[in-house]
């Protein structure tokens, strides 16, 4: 029998949706689920579940699709994943759990990202399942509200713990809720998760910087323990000529005051946006595939210029595919070494042409300048995506917690960090990586937390 | 939820207003500022912390725009939506000496803040306090209780001295022996106070009131041009060497939303209409 294709993801327009802010991909019918379902092997060694950060077992909630049993299939995979609509919707899918499935070596894998962003919505509204311990009222805090510390304090709570969640910004959710846009994953649901979280007992605190309202010090007074999961949001600069043009802006700040402040329905909301004409955004990775799409929503035209090629961008492939679908245009390999502008405002990027040459270590190939070949692309705005550096705020206030050269902290394999009972995990680890890892780093940590607890 | 206390008129457009904020009262350190969201679908603005008491953050602000007229509008018992804070890095708590402090319109409610810090630290004040005319003097009592010489100047000559507060300062610079100078008010003013004393080498410290979202280090729209390269005002700031910044980078950046500030302005002068 002919191997079948994949069955496609519904998803809007591209020509509509460059017009509004609503979700891209639609979400697969029960009727497209168990289609896509049944494609599954039920593999004897499943190696799909080697591929997926936290192992879900990929196999038997596919399984349980199949069967039509979409509750049991959700809880299924709640025992490893907290927030299955998030994952399933931004996961990189195609270097993680589809990579490893048995199909992929024919290019259709199971569509594993997709079933599973089916359960989630299927289920995610109707009364939860979940099983919790005896309140202990001991507390607990966890620092930051992004996938890590969610994951975490979502763990803790239903094993009684008192869980108290620290917020600097005035909203939770961390990238999920500044950073990723609506269009990719709708606030609807990272709110809905959050509720759940309250729901649970969990306590959340916004407003709250650690290291300048509480020090780390007081928190360790008041905790039994605490976990850190401040994520890595400080913005890297290009450090080249120019970059403080009007104009220019990180994707943080453009990102933060699009989702975060909601811009894009400025004036109704106070925080304004520039809604630029010709836009250049530098990087290409998901953060710079998402402020093009932004980019592109309020209106502009959009061109991406990153330093290697197509082959190493580091976004998901699906956002690469649905930014040239909304009309985003790639400059590839080229790097920006200059800024021009007039009155203050910038007006183009000077880049030069890359070669690629000998592969690095990781094995990806290193971006040399060709000489001579700098130009100039015209433009009213730039929005530099180049990556993320942990924020010092708290390390500013706690020079005893062990770092590494970078700024990252330092755990050991129980995510403990050089100061007892002080836990870490996501971004502020392992540098800027994935919401499932982060979901993951915070899901372990619990464990080692809850012991450290216990066996004190 | 942060409740609105008290709110008191100081000069015209100006107010004082006192905000239940218990746990920012205790964290407070002079030179730290708060990020105030007057609403829900608010602007994050920032404004520093004026004074403290057990319950409340005090603040001074001059209602410019669409945030700080909406914070104006407000009423005692009313809840403000968020407050973020403190944040900024705190004053220097060091003696140097013979300190000038010179504090331009509304840059003296943070003046207050910072003298008496730089009192309490043991440090000789001399005051600069400008305006543009006398009804826009702010705080010319409380300067005056820590400074051992307050010299006013206004643009207009209603009050003290008629004309600028770098006069004043070039002729205290010429006079005595200045170990500090630090200096808060619109831009152009600690630009123009950072050009007379560069060539003299004397150490100047700026406010700097660049455009802020987060104030925790991590949108970097607060960014200025800092010795050769590029900083954030929220978490390496405010206080910056005025010798350092780029003014070129900051001038034209607090300008940036001239043209949707005035949107925002005009429907809420609609609204109240
Ligand atoms: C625009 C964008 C798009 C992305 N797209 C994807 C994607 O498609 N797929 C994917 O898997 N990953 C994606 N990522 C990466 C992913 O979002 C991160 O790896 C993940 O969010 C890390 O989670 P975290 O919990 O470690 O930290 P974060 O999500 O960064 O959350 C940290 C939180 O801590 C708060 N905080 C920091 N310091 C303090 C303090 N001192 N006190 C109090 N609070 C503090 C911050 O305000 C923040 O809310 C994207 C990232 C960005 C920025
Ligand atoms: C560290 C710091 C401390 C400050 N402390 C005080 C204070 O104690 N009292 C006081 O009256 N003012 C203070 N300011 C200035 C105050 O933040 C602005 O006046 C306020 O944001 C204006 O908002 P608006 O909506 O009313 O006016 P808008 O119409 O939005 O803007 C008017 C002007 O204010 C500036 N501004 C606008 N938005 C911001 C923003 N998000 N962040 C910073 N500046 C902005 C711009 O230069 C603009 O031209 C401080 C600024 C900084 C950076
Ligand atoms: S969590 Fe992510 S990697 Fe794991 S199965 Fe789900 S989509 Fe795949
Ligand atoms: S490897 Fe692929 S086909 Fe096999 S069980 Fe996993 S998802 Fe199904
Ligand atoms: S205001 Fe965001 S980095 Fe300073």
């Amino acid at each position: 029998m002919p191997l079948k294709d994949r069955i496609p993801m519904p998803e809007q327009d591209p020509k509509l949706r460059i017009t509004n802010f609503d979700e891209v991909a639609l979400g697969y019918t029960e009727e497209q689920a168990l289609m896509e379902a049944s494609r599954c092997l039920q593999c004897p060694n499943p190696t799909c579940i080697q591929g997926c950060p936290v192992n879900i077992d990929i196999k038997a909630f596919i399984g349980l699709i199949q069967e039509g049993k979409f509750k049991e299939g959700y809880y299924k995979i709640k025992e490893k994943n907290n927030f299955p609509a998030m994952t399933g919707r931004v996961c990189p899918q195609e270097i993680q759990c589809e990579a490893s499935c048995v199909l992929a070596k024919m290019g259709k894998p199971i569509a594993i990202g997709r079933l599973e962003r089916f359960l989630a919505d299927h289920e995610m509204y109707k009364p939860q399942q979940i099983e919790t311990e005896k309140k202990n009222h001991i507390p607990v805090a966890c620092v930051g509200t992004g996938p890590a510390s969610l994951a975490a304090a979502a763990d803790l709570a239903k094993k009684g713990y008192e869980v108290h969640l620290f917020e600097a910004l005035h909203l939770p959710g961390g990238v999920l809720s500044y950073g990723i846009p609506e269009f990719r994953l709708p606030k609807k649901i990272v709110n809905h998760e959050i509720m759940l979280l309250s729901d649970l007992g969990v306590l959340i605190h916004t407003d709250v910087i650690i290291g300048k309202t509480y020090t780390l010090q007081q928190l360790r007074r008041e905790f039994k323990s605490i976990f850190l999961g401040t994520g890595a949001g400080a913005p890297l600069l290009l450090r080249v000529p120019g970059e403080n043009l009007n104009g220019i802006f990180t994707a943080n700040e453009f990102l933060i005051r699009v989702n975060l402040m909601k811009a894009y329905r400025f004036p109704e909301f106070d925080t304004p946006i520039k809604k630029g004409k010709e836009v250049v955004v530098v990087g290409a990775g998901n953060v710079a595939m998402d402020a093009a799409r932004t980019a592109r929503r309020l209106g502009a035209n959009v061109t991406v210029v990153y330093r290697r090629s197509r082959a190493e961008m580091p976004s998901r492939a699906e956002e690469v595919q649905h930014a040239e679908e909304e009309g985003i245009h790639m400059k590839l390999p080229t790097n920006p070494v200059a800024f021009h502008g007039k009155d203050g405002w910038v007006q183009s990027v000077e880049v030069v042409s890359m070669q690629l040459g000998s592969p690095d270590e990781r094995g990806r190939r290193k971006p040399i300048p060709i000489e001579g070949s700098n130009y100039e692309i015209y433009c009213d705005q730039v929005i530099v995506a180049i990556g993320t550096t942990p924020n010092p705020i708290l390390k500013y206030s706690t020079p005893e917690l062990l770092l590494t050269p970078h700024g990252n902290i330092v755990v050991d394999e129980q995510y403990q960090t050089n100061i007892p009972g002080v836990f870490a995990g996501g971004d502020i680890v392992t540098g800027s990586a994935t919401v499932i890892e982060a979901l993951g780093a915070g899901k372990k940590a619990a464990i080692y937390i809850d012991k450290f607890i216990k066996g004190a | 939820m942060y409740e609105l206390v008290d709110k008191e008129l100081v000069a015209p457009d100006i107010w004082k207003i006192k905000v239940r904020a218990p746990h920012i009262a205790k964290a407070y350190k002079p030179g730290n500022f708060v990020i105030v969201l007057p609403h829900e679908r608010g602007e994050r603005i920032p404004l520093t912390v004026f004074d403290t008491d057990e319950e409340n953050i005090h603040i001074v602000f001059q209602e410019v725009g669409k945030s700080t007229k909406l914070l104006g509008k407000m009423k005692v018992g009313e809840q403000i939506q968020d407050i973020m804070g403190p944040t900024g890095h705190a004053f220097p708590s060091q003696k140097f000496g013979n300190v000038v402090l010179i504090a331009g319109g509304v840059g003296a409610a943070t003046a207050v803040p910072l003298g008496k810090h730089l009192r309490a630290c043991g440090n000789n004040i001399t005051v600069i306090l400008g305006a543009r005319s006398k009804n826009l003097l702010l705080f010319e009592k409380e300067l005056q209780d820590i400074s051992e010489k307050l010299i006013i100047t206004t643009d207009d000559g209603s009050y003290g001295v008629k004309g600028f507060v770098t006069d004043a300062l070039r002729e205290i610079l010429s006079n005595e022996v200045v170990d500090l100078v630090v200096t808060i008010g619109p831009a152009v003013m600690m630009k123009a106070v950072s050009d007379i004393t560069r060539p003299l080498k004397v150490k100047t410290l700026v406010s700097l009131n660049s455009i802020m979202v987060c104030g925790t280090g991590m949108c970097g729209a607060c960014r200025v041009g800092y010795k050769d390269g590029t900083v954030l005002t929220c978490i390496e700031g405010p206080e910056l060497d005025g010798h350092m910044v780029d003014w070129n980078t900051l001038l034209p950046r607090l300008s940036m939303y001239k043209e949707e500030e005035a949107i925002s302005l005009s429907l809420l002068d609609n609204e109240s209409r």
